[in-house]
């Protein structure tokens, strides 16, 4: 085991499954450039090792980036992609979402497109309304693509490795604010299955479900209540699509109440989606209104002030589940 | 170039298989015998085979909406295509793509197109398959005059020339997107590609030995690894842009004078470069597509639907980690 940040964990992933699989690459805007390795530096040290056929700079293109990493992937390739920021889906979603996610439907079931397209999520950084958004509900709603989100390191990891080794196409969403964030990894290669959730704490009063970042924030808040004699019990799905439903609805079986955080915009969020699944199909467990805790239906704002009062707070948190609690 | 009477034969074969199997698809259609759109490839056959016939079962094409002769050129099985047309179980695609999505992986068709403009991006990354495979393949993309204007297809010519892929733009120029007539003179898309720094000429896109040849530059350059290049074959569309468009917004002497004068088949049999093709020989593969085609539409529409339960399968290889 070492003590490793999101960002290496990435990176580890990434040059574990290059090693393991000489059909992996890696592409995109400024991905290769042997300082950086991208604007965080999560693909740093890869084209010193894997060499620029392998990890391939591009020009700026998402619309060709993500279609040739899908095109490279229906003929043998499994290449990981990467959309800079999530806001640039509005530039190149044609080729996500009719081309990528429908080529083994439409096909007949005669095509199989193991792309992992990993692109960076969410507010905190004062990058403002283009380079903050979470979208992840647009690609969970689409037929033929997952959607991943991990909120630490040791889930980076095994989740990556994969996305990469899974033979459907992967949107993997690394949240940008997180990238720092350190816990115990293992240092050989490994994986975790997609649509198995993580039971961040056991409890009894509360069910949160949280995801990427808002896991970090409702873990705070949960401790926080602890000590007011408040036992939650914490669930990150770690996949968006699929989604563990079957976790959510044993731990409300258990707690009758449930508050969802969510930082993507309030409608059509995962956060509606967790509680339209509990009213569907937990209803009779529930003890109390449902509460969900997202960013409001507006773009991020670039000033820091007004982007803290956009992204879901620990108080805010907190504050939902006091109020279900005492329902 | 010299032409062996084999490449001369299986050119008039392929041209005018497609020409024999649009003509009867086009009936059926009308009959209300096959869902959905067709888009018609009448008048643009020599460009197809001319493009093709350089490349085998592992080159890859992206074809476009108008595709079913891309399809044929490029070896897709005739009654497995007919099948998909009429949306069967077992068809090419099992009737889940239909004539826009057609498919055929094993042949290197990566798909027909209905999004104008959305294959060039993916051949670019079957080029790069064979760029990082260093197997000496190479990727060919398909696009209308009327895709030559969208953003996806000048993002591919720039990836292919910044990566220096094994790829071949092959424009088809029949001067109408959709039902609005082209502003663009022609040479003015191979100017374009040629702008990006890749060689681009263009050619008469009726005379299949025109196509041929600067295919066979075309396809030369990228097996040795030198990069891609853009081929502007101009040619004339018989048909709407869609079955059942009657081309009020056509002049009709202009579009009846375009539809003898561009037609690449009998351009083909009078080159002198065929003067020793048997006429008995060019009847008797005639006689052959036609049992061909009589035997596949007769199979085709004969043959079951898709199963209801093929509504929920091929979404994913495996969703929930059922068989993993």
């Amino acid at each position: 085991m070492s003590k490793m940040s999101i960002r290496e964990a990435i990176n580890t992933a990434l040059s574990e499954e290059m090693e393991r699989d000489e059909r992996v690459i890696v592409m995109g805007e400024d991905v290769a450039n042997l300082d950086n390795g991208g604007v965080f530096g999560v693909t740093a040290g890869l084209a010193a090792k894997f060499g620029d056929l392998r990890v391939i700079d591009t020009p700026i293109t998402e619309s060709a980036i993500v279609g040739a990493a899908g095109g490279a992937a229906l003929t043998g390739l499994r290449p990981v992609a990467e959309l800079m920021f999530i806001d640039f889906l509005g530039v190149c979603l044609d080729q996500l979402m009719n081309q990528i996610a429908k080529f083994r439907y439409m096909f007949g079931g005669r095509a199989t497109t193991p792309v992992t397209i990993r692109t960076m999520i969410g507010a905190g950084t004062g990058s403002g309304p283009q380079h903050s958004a979470i979208l992840y509900p647009m690609l969970v709603a689409i037929p033929g693509l997952k959607v991943v989100a991990p909120s630490n390191a040791y889930d980076a990891k095994g989740l990556l490795a994969q996305a990469i080794r899974d033979d459907d196409p992967v949107v993997f969403c690394e949240h940008k604010a997180i990238y720092t964030e350190e816990c115990e990894v293992p240092d050989e290669p490994y994986t975790i299955p997609f649509g198995k959730a993580r039971i961040v704490r056991e409890g009894s009063d509360v069910t949160v479900v949280a995801f990427s970042r808002m896991v970090l924030l409702a873990e705070q808040a949960a401790d926080a209540l602890e000590k007011d004699g408040l036992s939650v019990e914490l669930i990150d799905p770690r996949t968006l699509s699929p989604l563990d439903d079957e976790a959510i609805l044993a731990s409300i079986a258990k707690t009758g109440r449930l508050v969802v955080v969510d930082e993507a915009n309030p409608y059509c969020s995962m956060a509606s989606e967790v509680a339209s699944l509990v009213v569907e199909q937990g209803f009779d467990y529930l003890d109390a209104p449902i509460r969900k805790v997202t960013a409001p239906h507006t773009p991020v704002p670039a000033s820091p002030s007004l982007e803290s009062a956009y992204v879901p707070s620990v108080a805010q948190i907190e504050a939902a589940i006091r109020g279900v609690a005492g329902y | 170039m010299d032409y062996s009477t084999d490449t001369l034969y299986q050119a008039y074969r392929s041209m005018k298989l497609i020409r024999e199997f649009e003509e009867r698809i086009r009936a059926e259609y009308q009959r209300g015998k096959l869902p959905g759109f067709i888009h018609m490839y009448r008048n643009q056959e020599a460009i197809a085979v001319g493009a093709c016939m350089h490349l085998g079962d592992e080159d890859y094409i992206a074809s476009t909406h108008r595709g079913h002769g891309h399809c044929i050129a490029k070896g897709c099985d005739i009654e497995g295509m007919l099948l998909e047309l009429a949306c069967r179980a077992d068809g090419l695609c099992k009737g889940k793509g239909g004539s826009m999505h057609i498919a055929d992986m094993n042949k290197g068709m990566l798909g027909a197109n209905a999004i104008v403009g959305g294959g060039p991006p993916i051949a670019a990354g079957a080029a790069l398959t064979a760029r990082t495979l260093g197997n000496g393949k190479v990727s060919m993309a398909f696009i209308g005059d009327g895709a030559s204007d969208q953003g996806t297809v000048a993002e591919s010519l720039n990836l292919a020339v910044a990566l220096q892929l094994p790829m071949i733009f092959m424009y088809e120029n029949n001067h109408f997107a959709e039902f609005t007539k082209s502003y663009k003179p022609d040479g003015r898309i191979a100017e374009r590609a040629g702008a990006y720094g890749m060689p681009a000429v263009t050619v008469d896109g009726s005379d299949f030995f025109a196509v041929y040849e600067a295919v066979n530059d075309a396809v030369a350059r990228a097996r040795d690894g030198a990069g891609p290049s853009a081929i502007e074959a101009v040619a004339s569309r018989y048909y709407g842009h869609f079955e059942g468009d009657a081309q009020r917004y056509r002049d009709s002497a202009e579009l009846d004078a375009s539809r003898l004068s561009s037609d690449p088949l009998p351009r083909f049999l009078a080159d002198s470069r065929c003067e020793a093709l048997d006429d008995s020989k060019i009847e008797q593969i005639d006689a052959e597509i036609q049992d061909i085609l009589d035997a596949g539409v007769e199979r085709a529409l004969n043959a079951a639907e898709p199963a209801l339960d093929q509504l929920y399968a091929d979404v994913y290889v495996n969703y929930r980690g059922e068989s993993a």
